[in-house]
């Protein structure tokens, strides 16, 4: 079963002289894993913050795991967590007392949130330290304390926002795998990053923000769909061989061929990749030639998000 | 441990989980002094060391009473130290609410189903009930130094409701702070605004003895009226001016805090229902 446990509509918030968000909308169905991608100052923090009640919004809707944000804020903050962009523990206590505290606080007794307290510190792998000040944590053990706060109640929806910001390779591994683990018990997850990898391995969907508007809202694999069709590329051993290259790759090509002196490649985009590839193969070989790379490229999540940024950019170029 | 068994939302319940919300942000005050009684005695560290500095280094220059220098300067300068740490202490509020705002914490508690009132309001209880751990500290540091309440058992209890009655009234200026200001960089350096308000007041040195301007400001100061209210119930009261708060120290000192209360509570409450928008 599927229900959309987050569901935006038009939203819009101003901030004394700028526009944050406008026209956004966005939505999640229950079990999934949805990003939010963009550069800085995109809107994805005001989004996040608008949707777990901290920041009230001008127009527009927003539900969270079927309640309005605006009228049941506070049935919302029982279905929800959060991770902001800091560790936001109490330095001066332990691990521990932290997650009694935080349990206290979403209004469980001693027992319940010391008990609650403990299962999170095992689940989170946080046992050993448990009784040690957060101070002395790595990056990727105060993530994981700060996700383990968020999950005190078991939220419908984790907020995340750059949750691996800062983190070094094995904090950010870490990370991963905890929202994936979460995501595959059934939780929500909505995260903010502007890593696109980090986008591609865990989302199931993404929606691209720039300039507070959501410019496209696809799968990793649809937005990379949307780049266009894949590319023939030749990397020549030689560069006085480009224009014999370029030869055997327009036949092929759909659409124009591309020549990077630089790098001395020549590409096309193809219709027919594997026929297109084994064709310039033979034609490489027939000609008794010798290149340095002969391939498929299929575009990177890189290169779509470039491609939809910029194709805002320009648009804001012409008004 | 889902939604469906929190508590329903009737007036009693709502009441008593707010109680239950301040009791845990109470006892996370508690927990960092138990934790952490070198950050504690730190914060202690200024007034001890003023105390030591004025009653030992510049009291005996200071003739407060007229009869000579160094007479009776403990007497004289013990309450004011007991009332400038209260007016200090506000400093440690509005720094504390500032770290919990710039790291997070204070919207991670926004974003729980909890009373957010606690933020402030239980601030404000684990604030006042350290300001007493900290008097008690110094009355005891006083005790040791030679100073001695001359007053009446209930007069010196009432000496020491009306200094945390002082610091309960401040309390809500250093939360209005630490939720103005952007970091806790900004809340201490507040401390060049904050050094003046105390000691520009009767605390080490009565007023008639500045220039007539600074005087009329120290006479005023509501850190002077908690002073001179306190001295006289100690039984330690020293010579006075002729302006109304001097006169009417104990009505002063009951009525500044209530105009602080009064102006601040209302600003930092608006504040925090500000953070939303």
């Amino acid at each position: 079963m599927t229900t959309t446990t987050v569901e935006v509509e038009n939203l819009g918030k101003r901030f004394k002289d700028t526009t944050a968000l406008e026209g956004f909308g966005i939505s999640a169905e229950s079990g999934t894993v949805l990003g939010l991608l963009g550069p800085n100052g995109a809107g994805k923090t005001t989004t996040v913050r608008i949707l777990t009640t901290l920041l009230r919004f001008d127009t527009g809707r927003a539900a969270v795991a079927g309640f309005d944000v605006a009228r049941d804020a506070r049935q919302v903050r029982r279905r929800i967590g959060l991770t902001g962009q800091q560790t936001a523990v109490d330095d001066l206590l332990t691990a521990r007392q932290n997650l009694v505290l935080f349990g206290k606080l979403f209004r469980l007794n001693k027992a319940e949130a010391r008990e609650r307290a403990a299962e999170l510190l095992d689940q989170f792998r946080l046992g050993e330290a448990a009784d040690r000040s957060p101070k002395q944590f790595s990056g990727g053990m105060k993530r994981r304390l700060d996700l383990a706060a968020s999950m005190i109640l078991a939220p419908q929806v984790l907020f995340l926002d750059e949750p691996t910001t800062g983190l070094d390779p094995a904090g950010r591994r870490e990370v991963w795998d905890t929202v994936s683990h979460l995501a595959a018990d059934g939780t929500t997850v909505v995260l903010t990053t502007h890593y696109l990898d980090e986008a591609d391995r865990l989302c199931d969907r993404i929606a691209v923000i720039d300039h507070g508007r959501n410019i496209v809202e696809d799968t990793p694999m649809g937005l990379k769909r949307r780049m266009g069709a894949d590319r023939l590329e030749i990397v020549a051993a030689d560069p006085d061989d480009l224009p014999v290259l370029v030869g055997i790759v327009e036949p092929l090509a759909d659409g124009g061929v591309a020549t990077d002196e630089t790098a001395a490649a020549v590409s096309a985009p193809v219709t027919e990749p594997v026929a297109a590839l084994t064709a310039a193969a033979t034609a490489v070989r027939d000609k008794h030639l010798t290149v340095a790379d002969i391939g498929l490229r299929r575009p990177t999540l890189d290169e779509a998000f470039l491609e939809l940024i910029g194709t805002t950019g320009k648009e804001e170029d012409r008004t | 441990m889902t939604a469906a068994t929190l508590p329903d939302e009737t007036l009693g319940a709502r009441v008593k989980w707010t109680l239950h919300d301040y009791r845990a942000i109470v006892g996370q005050e508690f927990t960092h002094i138990v934790r952490e009684p070198a950050n504690f005695a730190w914060q202690l560290g200024f007034p001890i060391v003023m105390v030591l500095l004025f009653v030992y280094v510049f009291g005996s220059a200071m003739d407060v009473t007229g009869q000579g220098a160094g007479v009776d300067y403990v007497a004289y300068a013990m309450p004011g130290m007991f009332a400038m740490t209260m007016a200090f202490g506000f400093m440690n509020t509005a720094m504390a609410v500032a770290y919990a705002k710039e790291k997070g914490f204070v919207d991670r508690v926004r974003s729980m189903p909890m009373a957010s009132s606690a933020v402030v309001v239980g601030r404000n209880i684990a604030d006042t009930i350290h300001a007493a751990i900290d008097l008690t500290v110094l009355a005891v540091i006083a005790l040791v130094i030679g100073w001695r309440s001359e007053g009446t058992l209930l007069e010196t209890i009432g000496a020491f409701a009306l200094l945390l009655w002082l610091r309960f009234a401040l309390i809500w200026v250093g939360v209005w702070i630490g939720l103005s200001v952007k970091n806790v960089e900004q809340a201490s350096n507040l401390f060049a605004l904050a050094f003046p308000f105390g000691m520009v007041s009767s605390v080490f040195t009565p007023p008639e003895l500045m220039p007539d301007w600074l005087g009329a400001i120290a006479a005023w100061n509501p850190v002077s009226a908690t002073a001179t209210a306190i001295r006289e119930l100690f039984g330690n009261p020293a010579a006075v001016g002729g302006s109304w708060p001097e006169t009417h120290a104990l009505a002063a000192a009951i009525l500044w805090p209530v105009a602080i209360t009064l102006i601040f509570m209302p600003l930092a409450v608006r504040r925090f229902q500000n953070l939303g928008r």
